[in-house]
């Protein structure tokens, strides 16, 4: 067997772990800390693409960790859909740290507190993509709780008063959050007796339909929380944006998706039944319509994009309630989009704040004179996310509308009027920042920033992206620059990945598609994990009355009443060492 | 499955008295609360393993069926560990909280409470709009030709002392702001009038 580079799928979570124990290591030495943690987050994008490379259009790979097999050790799943978020989510998150890198580097605070920044990042990106990759619940409730706790820390960085209030908040919200999804683990164990997922897929197909609407919605209301999920929305839009900029930025581009991602998971590997997809519709037409509104509402940039965030954490609900290989696709494709294009506006409402000096549009105007660079990073993606045809928003958009079409129920056609109308209000939105913030001009604002009448008066209008601003006392060693060069290109790379969403559109879609065709096909990720003879008989008897008449006759698993996988082998191997039984060597000399 | 009623009980009172610190206003009793619901789940999953047998430590001799299932005590111990971590992480930001503001109370967001106020004639800003973008300051030709007006009138009757020289002088200040205050006071008023007339 030559060798299987999904195997290597580990290493996304080994190589930022390694590098967080590093980074910590070095705390007191900010350029080789800086350098660790960005190779390493570099190498395992590099890993990860890779991966996706090799599960391009092949069938879910299952990596069972410590050689032991699937339901007794931990598995790792990798399929398109894990590939395609873990490299997006790597990208995002490596441009955003080296965002916050020119942040720090700008400030000159070498001594500062934030030098526990790097390995905390690290570790929230480790438990991302340990998310991404778990085929087992217990183990993707580990991964959100490793990127929860770093969230925690990142959030209530440097502790000001602001940040404690909503970071007391975020933490409550999500241990919640938390609580419910491990209520519903140990309910999931007792019902079925596992939790492997690809076990699970199978199993819980077998309890009364009550259970498994019970279950069903306890997973769904506690990922909903996460995923920020209309009624379950509230602290989002409270907590995000007191955070610092690049923290949003990789809050609002990554963790609202995992929990998107863990209800993709949910809905197709879990419960294939289709029995709340009508509520999923409903609760998507809120999610964007209350969402939006919200928007409109704020005069400041990060909430107005937090309540977008919102809106458009409905528009991929829609395509899981609608449910068809199309829609599966135009989610994935969207995700994917939305992770990108909302990470990058909110790194540009970081450099709006730092080169306005505020990101309250009432303060805010006359930038694009001040800094065209600014205006152009700002303009692309917004047009993107208001859904304007040629970028990838309205793609990703059309994709979705078209598979509600194709199902063709009324309930589609309403989300479908609603889901344009919050696209428009999204432009409004977006178009009434681009307005105030960038085309009038500084004296216009209610409460100019004296940042940006400064210029004026010194007559250094349109001087470009890289200008100075003096400190009060004159000082030129203590000069801040303005839009350092460091935040200002990974922002804009990552508008251009935007933009190459819309280029590289097809072979997107290409990997898009056969993702929603594997996710269509639970089968095809049981298989992966148990080989082609289906789900072993687990060993434990958590089962309601399964473990009364599986095994109590003999004490020995037989394995028959799932059939007989390479497993039962091995607990035939365990059990025999040291059992003197005739008919347990027999069975020993067989294999 | 059958399960221990006793424990049963004592997960569901945890519960309850749980959710309903979490649903206070004072941080100290919503970590208790967050401590009470983590421990009544870390209860339920050891319910999930049943009635409790021997020790999982292999022998042949024990008939299987005598075990404790010993994946939800492992998987309690992960939750156990978690829940101290945050339950610490939550202390340290309670006393952070108390140290800068020396309240234990969750405060209400700011922007959300000037969102609340906000009236709901939210085009207040459309209706400003024509005044930001004209070129021709309608205001400051009224405020001009008042100006003239006044002066004719001084001029008038300038024999008597002219109460208008308050007046005057208001008005020259606002005739020679041209920047930003004579477009708030006209806005404020274009607002009401259009609150009123809706």
């Amino acid at each position: 067997m030559s060798i299987d580079v999904a195997q290597l799928a580990p290493l996304a979570i080994i190589i930022p772990f390694v590098g967080a124990a590093l980074s910590l290591v070095l705390v007191h030495r900010n350029r080789m800390q800086r350098t660790v943690a960005i190779g390493f987050l570099a190498l395992s994008l590099v890993i990860e693409i890779l991966v996706l490379i090799q599960s391009w259009d092949a069938e879910p790979t299952a990596v069972n960790l410590g050689g032991w097999d699937a339901p007794f050790g931990i598995v790792l799943m990798v399929d398109q859909l894990s590939a395609v978020m873990l490299v997006v989510s790597s990208i995002v998150s490596l441009a955003v740290l080296i965002y916050a890198t020119g942040q720090g580097v700008a400030d000159g605070d070498a001594e500062g507190p934030i030098s526990i920044f790097y390995p905390t990042f690290l570790i929230l990106v480790a438990g991302v993509s340990n998310a991404f990759l778990a085929g087992d619940l217990f183990n993707l409730y580990v991964g959100f709780e490793i990127f929860l706790v770093a969230s925690y820390v990142l959030m209530t960085m440097g502790g000001t008063t602001q940040r404690i209030r909503a970071g007391v908040t975020y933490v409550v919200v999500s241990i919640i959050s938390s609580v419910l999804f491990l209520i519903a683990i140990g309910m999931i164990y007792a019902a079925t007796g596992t939790v492997n997922m690809a076990d699970l897929s199978v199993k819980l197909a077998d309890l009364p339909v009550g259970t498994q609407m019970q279950l069903h919605l306890m997973l769904l209301i506690a990922f909903g929380i996460k995923a920020a999920v209309f009624p379950l929305s509230f602290w989002l839009p409270d907590s995000y944006p007191t955070a610092s900029a690049p923290v949003t930025a990789v809050f609002a581009g990554l963790l609202t998706k995992v929990g998107v991602y863990a209800i993709i998971r949910t809905e197709t590997l879990l419960f294939t039944g289709d029995r709340i997809s009508t509520l999923l519709m409903w609760v998507s037409l809120l999610t964007m319509v209350v969402g939006i509104l919200g928007a409109l509402a704020q005069i400041d940039i990060k909430r107005m994009l937090s309540f977008t965030l919102v809106s458009h954490i409905g528009y991929m609900i829609f395509g899981i309630a609608v449910g068809t290989d199309a829609a599966y696709a135009a989610v994935v494709y969207y995700v994917a989009h939305h992770i990108i294009i909302q990470t990058s506006l909110f790194l540009v409402a970081g450099l709006i704040e730092r080169r306005g000096g505020s990101t309250n549009t009432d303060r805010l105007g006359g930038l694009a004179r001040l800094a065209p660079v600014l205006a152009m990073l700002y303009i692309v993606p917004a047009l993107n996310l208001g859904g304007i045809p040629p970028f990838s928003g309205f793609l990703g958009k059309i994709g979705l509308f078209q598979a509600g079409v194709d199902v063709a129920t009324w309930q589609t056609y309403v989300v479908i009027a609603g889901a344009v109308l919050a696209s428009l209000l999204t432009l409004i939105a977006m178009m009434r920042v681009w307005n105030r913030v960038f085309l009038r001009t500084p004296d216009d604002a209610d409460f100019p920033d004296p940042v940006l009448l400064a210029p004026t008066r010194e007559g250094h209008w349109g001087a470009g992206a890289h200008q100075t601003l003096t400190a009060r006392n004159g000082d030129p060693a203590q000069r801040v620059s303005l839009l350092p060069r460091l935040m200002v290109w990974p922002t804009t790379i990552l508008v251009v990945v935007g933009v190459g969403l819309t280029v590289f559109a097809g072979p997107l879609f290409k990997v898009s598609e056969n993702a929603a065709a594997n996710l269509g096909n639970p089968g095809a990720y049981v298989e992966a994990v148990f080989g082609p003879e289906g789900t072993p008989g687990g060993p434990v008897e958590g089962g309601l009355d399964d473990g009364a008449t599986g095994s109590s006759d003999s004490g020995l698993p037989q394995g028959t009443q799932y059939g007989n996988g390479e497993t039962e082998g091995l607990q035939e191997d365990i059990y025999d060492g040291s059992t003197p039984a005739p008919e347990d060597t027999a069975t020993e000399e067989a294999p | 499955m059958s399960v221990n009623l006793t424990l049963l009980i004592v997960m569901g009172v945890l519960y309850s008295v749980g959710v309903y610190l979490v649903l206070e206003r004072s941080l100290t009793r919503v970590l208790l609360g967050v401590m009470l619901l983590t421990n009544a789940t870390n209860l339920l999953i050891i319910h999930a393993a049943g009635l409790p047998g021997l020790a999982p430590l292999y022998s042949s001799d024990i008939d299987p069926q005598n075990y404790t299932d010993p994946l939800p005590q492992a998987l309690v111990l992960t939750a156990i560990v978690i829940g101290l971590g945050v339950t610490a992480f939550l202390l340290g930001l309670i006393y952070r909280s108390w140290v800068l503001s020396r309240r234990d109370v969750i405060s209400d967001d700011a922007e959300d409470r000037r969102v609340a106020k906000q009236s709901a004639y939210v085009e207040e800003e459309d209706a400003e709009l024509p005044e930001d973008t004209s070129e021709f300051d309608d205001e400051q030709l009224e405020a001009h030709e008042r100006e003239n007006e006044k002066r004719h009138h001084r001029e008038q009757d300038a024999a008597g002392d002219d109460p208008s020289g308050g007046e005057g002088r208001g008005s020259q200040s606002s005739f020679a702001g041209s920047g930003p205050a004579p477009a708030d006071e006209t806005g404020n008023r274009t607002d009401d009038d259009g609150e009123v007339r809706r």
